[in-house]
């Protein structure tokens, strides 16, 4: 939510992507870099969207399956499919999406709260939406994401 | 020119307290840890004033005055000894020793630079 | 914002207490030096120094009567008695918090400081800590001198400089000054001290050249000028005499009142110093006698500052020998960022792997083998390696300051229980890993509350046992073969077997029936849940047990282990490995996954005969080895990752756990032993159960590091914890099944 109450900039850029055939976006202050997929080492007793880990550049980072995050199934293997590579409070994370789509410059007005909706999951995590061309793009609250203990998505 | 001020002090933070004062004010600041070293500076830097912290390891600040003032280089600099001891005792025995003036502290800014300027005359 | 001096302050800080701790420990003991309580008189005088220029009044304050102890104990005017040693401590103990409460910005309640306070000055009986007056002697912060460039006609020109009209509000001194050599050799200028009169109003001086020998007879280090200055003044004659602050003592002076019409205007007719002219001849002028205490003092200069006390000075310039004498050059030191450091090593980390790529490729290139470029990435191998030593050893610090820590948390404990107990050090120098000695912090705190609390008897039960009533917790630290040891031995009652079992029954840990033997027995103490609670006191207890312990050393990649003897004490031995970043391991492959497994728990790599495994139940197989049966753990099942689940002929490592003694893993085949990068799993996802942490293998691929005591312990699921919570219930299923 945090990101939202701060109005000393009216624009904010956000990086969108598509995941489980749904539009998401993340601020682009957050995102670190995009990399193409590479195989990564499986975690034991990780939760399923947790698909494992990689080596970016000598840190070890856990890379996320967005859509199952979501509740929206694995992400089927594609070779557009990329890693979003992500910040937040100290932590490195990689998030598996099936393709970047652009980078969205908005006001803060825009950005509207989140409908009422019945996942708690998406509730959590989604701290807006964005009205795009073909639809809306969802804000995601990365801490909620990483960190919304012990409720993975069933 | 420049006023070149050289403080001895095993205390790192007024080591660095008076590098900000002196560096301010547009002097020239070199500093030492304990009066082994501030001797040995003293002859590399031959500083105009020199501030010397008394209870020191090594060698104590009356020895720095004392080491001063039998050597050959400019042995009549104004040197100022700086301590948080006040009281007229270890002034005059820091006179005694040889040192021209002294500083009690906590300094401040001002106070300190207006002593500088008394011992030599020089505007910053 | 950051004040970088402030920040300097603490940084240094830290330093004093350590030094300022260390030197009371040796003060404590019966030989110890001058220069031991000057160093602990510094370290308590440097923080109140720098707590000044800050205005940390609570510290200054509160290390000002520590210094004032201090000073009384240094020049031997109080005598060290244990009561008084134990008073140093526990300040010193409250002298570091006062600094932390500083650092975080706040205040640390009066209460709790008063207490040391009025026993600091119940250290100095009759004698009063005089108020902290360092504040009071801005001494010169009152005159605001703005000495101009001196203009040509001052000094030199001497003769006389013309007072403009006197103004009426105007104040009149007549001042007489003779310099003595002593003047001009302590670096003053009377130059100076005119300009510096001329600042406070209109001079006019004039030279009196009468006492000028012939030229024959000059002495060129004997003055015989003196001045005479009227100064007109809207100044106070306070300030008139602190432009001769310096010089009181070094000249004849005389402040007057200037006769005449002035007179009536002096605003403070109180006194002037009138002293008469005596023009006392310095007997031996010479610059290397000025600092003799016993030259005598001029007549006129009875008012300056009170004379010092001939004794006082020339034991100080006793003490200033001996300093001297002893003095040993510090070891050259470079403070270096944190930061830095683990960024190069992260980069040599990086060059390991680097040379294990490049060294696999080359293998793998059979059909053009060049042996000299085989040779020329061995020798980059060790050079890489060398480098990785040396930038590991950079993180190395010596345990001491984490030892010396623990004197006060054995003062502590000792005064909650009502015991009377020492710590005794051994191995301080030794050195760990930084990140080590920071998170031993405190486990060790604990291991030591508890040697304290529990460990020790009471005073009357040591007296029955004929014992000293000084407990002593012996605290060690060394290496031995590519390990740190640490051991926590107390010289109490030993552990208490049959009371412990009774315990852990009641908590219902073990089986009401159970029989276990001693070292099983042992074991029980660093069970979750188990709590000595009805032995004592709120001490140890805090909801912490061993458990905890035992968690965090193994955090660490370390062990504990516990031996106890009965009527003579228990010892606890902490076993880390030196450092944190690397670590030799046998790569092996499980489930088709690649996973390090560290060689230190390898005891070795065996392929059973069929004959030698053993079903038990459904799921459980045994190996019998040597005569005995130890447990077979199938790593890949314990993992969640595929087993073959046939256990027909399978590769075993046998290793050595904490909690299960010997046990097996089954893996399926062995690559390689070399040595690991370490890489942190938990900083950016969480702890994995099983896994302690990860490396980057020469294709640049991640492999997990087994943690071979969880998988053989069966803890991988319960354990599983992970900070970020991104826990499932859903899984415990697998490791259990």
């Amino acid at each position: 939510m945090q990101m939202l109450d701060d109005t000393s900039k009216s624009e904010v850029e956000f990086v969108t992507f598509s995941a489980g055939e749904q539009s998401f976006s993340i601020e682009i202050t957050q995102v670190r870099e995009i990399r193409r997929w590479s195989p990564v080492t499986a975690l034991p007793h990780a939760p399923h969207e947790v698909l494992g880990v990689m080596n970016l550049r000598g840190s070890v980072i856990p890379i996320y399956d967005l859509a199952a995050r979501f509740g929206l199934g694995q992400t089927p293997e594609n070779p557009r499919n990329v890693i979003v590579v992500a910040m937040h409070g100290g932590q490195t994370v990689g998030l598996l999406v099936e393709a970047v789509s652009e980078i969205l410059s908005v006001s803060r007005e825009q950005i509207q709260e989140t409908p009422d909706i019945r996942s708690e999951m998406a509730r959590q995590s989604i701290t807006g939406v964005i009205p795009i061309e073909n639809g809306m793009t969802r804000v995601i609250d990365l801490g909620a994401v990483l960190h919304s203990g012990g409720r993975a998505v069933a | 020119m420049t006023l070149k001020i050289l403080a001895i002090d095993d205390s790192k933070t007024i080591r660095e307290l008076l590098r900000s004062v002196m560096e301010e004010a547009g002097f020239e600041f070199s500093s030492a840890c304990d009066g082994v070293e501030g001797v040995e500076r003293y002859a590399q830097v031959q500083p105009d004033v020199v501030i010397t912290d008394i209870n020191m390891p090594n060698m104590d600040g009356y020895g720095v005055i004392d080491a001063i003032r039998k050597g050959t280089i400019d042995n009549q600099v104004p040197i100022l000894v700086l301590t948080t001891e006040s009281g007229d005792k270890l002034k005059a025995r820091a006179r005694d020793a040889g040192a021209t003036g002294w500083i009690v502290k906590p300094f401040d800014d001002v106070s300190l630079v207006s002593v500088i300027r008394r011992v030599t005359g020089m505007v910053a | 914002m950051s004040n970088p001096i402030l920040d300097t302050f603490f940084e240094e800080t830290e330093e004093l207490l350590e030094s300022l701790a260390e030197g009371l420990e040796s003060m404590q003991g019966a030989e110890f030096d001058k220069e031991t309580v000057n160093s602990v008189f510094r370290a308590v005088h440097s923080i109140k120094g720098g707590a000044g220029a800050f205005k940390l009044t609570e510290l200054v304050n509160f290390a000002h009567s520590f210094e004032t102890v201090m000073d009384a104990v240094r020049s031997e005017s109080l005598a060290l008695t244990p009561q008084i040693m134990h008073t140093l401590m526990r300040s010193a103990d409250c002298l570091a918090d006062l600094v932390d409460a500083a650092r975080s910005g706040r205040t640390i309640p009066d209460e709790v400081t008063s207490g040391f306070l009025t026993a600091l000055q119940a250290c100095l009986g009759e004698g009063e800590i005089e108020a902290v007056d360092a504040w009071d002697n801005f001494e010169f912060a009152a005159v605001q001198l703005d000495i101009g460039p001196l203009d040509g006609s001052a000094p030199e020109g001497l003769a006389e400089i013309t007072p403009a009209e006197p103004d009426k509000a105007q104040v009149g001194y007549q001042i007489d000054f003779r310099p003595h050599a002593a003047l001009f050799t302590n670096g003053h200028e009377p130059a100076l001290l005119f300009a510096a009169l001329a600042d406070l109003g209109r001079i006019s001086t004039w030279i009196d050249l009468s006492q000028l020998p012939e030229w024959a007879a000059l002495d060129p280090t004997d003055p015989c000028l003196s001045w005479r200055v009227e100064l007109l003044t809207d100044e106070s004659e306070i300030a008139v005499q602190e432009v001769f602050e310096f010089v009181h003592g070094l000249c004849d002076l005389t402040i007057g009142p200037l006769f005449g019409e002035q007179v009536a205007l002096v605003a403070e007719p109180s006194m002037p110093i009138q002293l008469p002219e005596i023009t006392i001849q310095m007997a031996d002028p010479m610059p290397n006698d000025v600092s003799q205490p016993d030259i005598p003092q001029p007549a006129s200069v009875a008012q300056a500052p009170v004379a010092p006390a001939p004794p006082v000075v020339a034991k100080t310039k006793a003490e200033r020998g001996e300093e001297g004498s002893e003095a040993k050059a510090p070891k050259a030191t470079l403070r270096v960022d944190l930061d830095r450091v683990d960024r190069l090593i992260n980069a040599v980390g990086e060059l390991i792997i680097n040379q294990a790529m490049i060294a696999q490729r080359l293998q793998d290139m059979t059909t053009t083998r060049d042996d000299d470029l085989v040779m020329h990435i061995e020798d980059y191998r060790l050079l890489a390696r060398d480098i990785q030593e040396g930038v590991m050893a950079i993180r190395a610090q010596p345990v001491k300051s984490l030892f010396q820590r623990m004197s006060r948390i054995v003062r502590e404990a000792a005064d909650a229980t009502g015991k009377l107990a020492e710590l005794v050090t051994f191995g301080e120098g030794t050195e760990v890993d930084k990140t080590v000695v920071e998170r031993l912090a405190d486990p060790l705190t604990h291991m030591i509350r508890n040697a304290v609390d529990h460990g020790l008897e009471s005073r009357e039960a040591r007296a029955a046992a004929g014992k000293p009533p000084m407990g002593t917790i012996r605290l060690s630290a060394s290496h031995r073969s590519g390990s740190v040891i640490i051991t926590v031995k107390d010289d109490g009652a030993g552990l208490n077997r049959p009371k412990i079992l009774e315990i852990a029954k009641r908590k219902g840990l073990v089986a009401q029936d159970a029989e276990l033997n001693d070292a099983e027995i042992d074991q029980l103490l660093f069970m979750a849940g188990f709590s000595t609670a009805s032995t004592i006191s709120n001490l140890s207890g805090r909801g912490v047990g061993l458990d905890v312990v035992r968690n965090a050393v193994q955090a660490l990649g370390g062990r504990i282990s516990i031996a106890t003897t009965p009527g003579y004490g228990t010892e606890f031995t902490i076993m880390l490995p030196l450092t944190l970043a690397v670590m030799d391991g046998m790569v092996v492959t499980v489930g088709g996954q690649t996973l390090v497994v560290p060689i230190t728990s390898i005891i070795e790599t065996i392929r059973p005969l069929p004959a030698d495994l053993h079903r038990i139940g459904t799921d459980e197989t045994l190996l019998s080895i040597r005569g005995r049966m130890i447990p077979v753990v199938d790593v890949a099942r314990s993992l969640g990752f595929p087993s073959p689940g046939t256990l027909n002929a399978p590769l075993l490592l046998l290793v050595e756990s904490e909690s299960l003694g010997e046990c097996a893993l089954v893996v399926d085949s062995v690559q390689d032993q070399r040595q690991v990068v370490i890489k942190s799993l938990e900083s950016n996802f969480g702890s994995v159960p099983g896994v302690s942490a990860a490396t980057v293998l020469g294709d640049g691929r991640i492999a997990l590091i087994l943690d071979p005591d969880a998988i053989a312990g069966g803890r991988v699921t319960p354990a599983y914890q992970m900070p970020n919570s991104l826990s499932n219930a859903g899984r415990t299923a697998h490791a259990n099944a």
